[in-house]
């Protein structure tokens, strides 16, 4: 009994080793095209919204980890030019109140406070109705372009149902309420702490 | 029928593992709104299941059967999460649209059925061809759904086949008609549980059809009465 016992659990530890031993040599050999892959995806959705004409820094690697309203902790990705001049800044924002669950995004905003454009980065809307809030959908997502905030209650800042000026969806009002309120909150984020964001330290990328 | 010949009826008709076997539900109604989704997600599951049938068959003889079980399901997630892998590095953006559906093939039970029930019995050659038949029967019914649903929700073909087929596939997408309205039940789960349906209802009245037809020969020959019912309920 004992010894059918030992067997089969030496035999079972040895598959253990094997498999584990498989697994890590394929970590090992995909590992870093999985980061070059990953952070062309990030320069790819940056570059969408900060044009590369504008900032000559390696945008990918100047960034920071800080916390949002929400205590929510979010990168921040900073572009600076040759005579390290502030440009703008691409902000990840959590929009929590989407039709069905939270709704990131990116906003790219420059020195003055001007969104210089916006994208959806992961959601779950309904397809078909909310997810028009994706680029690849509709191109109702750039209408933030060249927006800013006049004042902290801007009442433009709305869909135009609620008597703002961007557009909601046929059927679907919730998925852009919560964008143009998630941009609208970034902005005024922004304003306030706009002295820090540039400053900090690097926190984040391959030097952190 | 040769051996090989049986193998690849039973797994792309016969015994197909979702419409007969009906298993791997999950991510087939999940993740079939696109012809490329389905795909993509046919196609690891097809490298999966003939990678854990070649190793369960290659390992039969000495694995005790009161561990096979545990030894087959550690084969096939270290599998598995090699090709997610291998996925997310050289196919990263489809891996980015079939996200938690990669790792959760390893609890695809037509996989893990395979490895037991055929190819822990056969050898190396007619388990490899047990599992590249069933994962064709799989990934074919996949991408049958796929084009079904994509068709009738958004009125395209091969919209995304830059994902799986990389730049030089960025122009094969195919607009059949234009909408502003989508119909959105072709895209959601409950479309895919009708289309489902619908392909396993047209699939068995084929194959009343062609019984029908080969029992209709042998009545001629013999007068013997066909027992047509008791066949029928599989």
């Amino acid at each position: 009994m004992n010894s059918i016992v030992s067997k089969s659990s030496l035999i079972l530890g040895l598959f253990a080793l094997a498999t584990t031993f498989v697994v890590t040599i394929t970590h090992q050999l995909t590992a870093p095209e999985i980061a070059k892959q990953q952070e062309l995806a990030t320069l790819a959705n940056l570059n969408a919204i900060i044009p590369n004409t504008l900032y000559s820094n390696n945008l990918t690697q100047d960034c920071i980890i800080t916390t949002d309203q929400f205590n929510n902790p979010i990168k921040v990705f900073r572009a600076r030019n040759d005579t390290n001049e502030n440009i703008a800044l691409a902000i990840e924002a959590i929009a929590p109140d989407g039709y069905s669950g939270r709704i990131d995004l990116l906003v790219a905003i420059d020195f003055n406070g001007r969104v210089l454009g916006t994208r959806t980065i992961k959601h779950t809307e309904t397809p078909g109705l909310g997810d028009k809030i994706e680029i690849e959908k509709s191109d109702w997502i750039t209408s933030f372009n060249g927006k800013s905030l006049k004042a902290d209650d801007d009442p433009n800042w709305k869909v135009k149902k609620d008597g703002g000026m961007f557009d909601q969806f046929t059927g679907a009002t919730i998925s852009p309420r919560a964008v143009v309120k998630s941009v609208k909150r970034t902005l005024t984020w922004y304003e306030l702490n706009k002295k820090d964001l540039y400053n900090q330290a690097i926190n984040c990328g391959d030097k952190a | 029928m040769s051996p090989l010949q049986e193998i690849s009826w039973q797994g792309l008709w016969k015994n197909n593992p979702a419409l007969v076997q009906m298993l791997g539900l999950c991510p087939l109604l999940a993740v079939s709104n696109t012809t490329i989704n389905g795909l993509g997600l046919g196609l690891a599951t097809l490298f999966v299941l003939l990678g854990s049938n070649i190793t369960v068959s290659l390992v039969r003889n000495w694995v005790p059967n009161e561990i096979r079980i545990p030894v087959f399901v550690m084969i096939i997630a270290g599998l598995v999460t090699v090709i997610q892998l291998l996925m997310n590095a050289y196919t990263y953006a489809l891996y980015q649209t079939l996200g938690i559906f990669i790792p959760l093939i390893v609890t695809n039970c037509a996989i893990i059925g395979r490895a037991e029930a055929f190819a822990s019995k056969n050898n190396v050659k007619l388990a490899a061809w047990d599992g590249l038949m069933m994962g064709l029967g799989f990934l074919l019914i996949l991408v049958a759904l796929g084009i079904v649903r994509e068709v009738l929700g958004n009125g395209t073909l091969f919209s995304g086949a830059h994902l799986l087929f990389g730049s030089m596939a960025t122009h094969w997408q195919i607009t059949l008609f234009e909408t502003n309205e989508t119909f959105l039940i072709a895209i959601l789960p409950p479309g895919a549980f009708i289309a489902l349906g619908l392909l396993i209802a047209v699939k068995n009245k084929f194959d009343k059809r062609i019984e029908a037809l080969v029992v209709g020969e042998k009545k001629a020959k013999t007068t013997e009465r066909a027992r047509v019912t008791a066949d029928n309920i599989t």
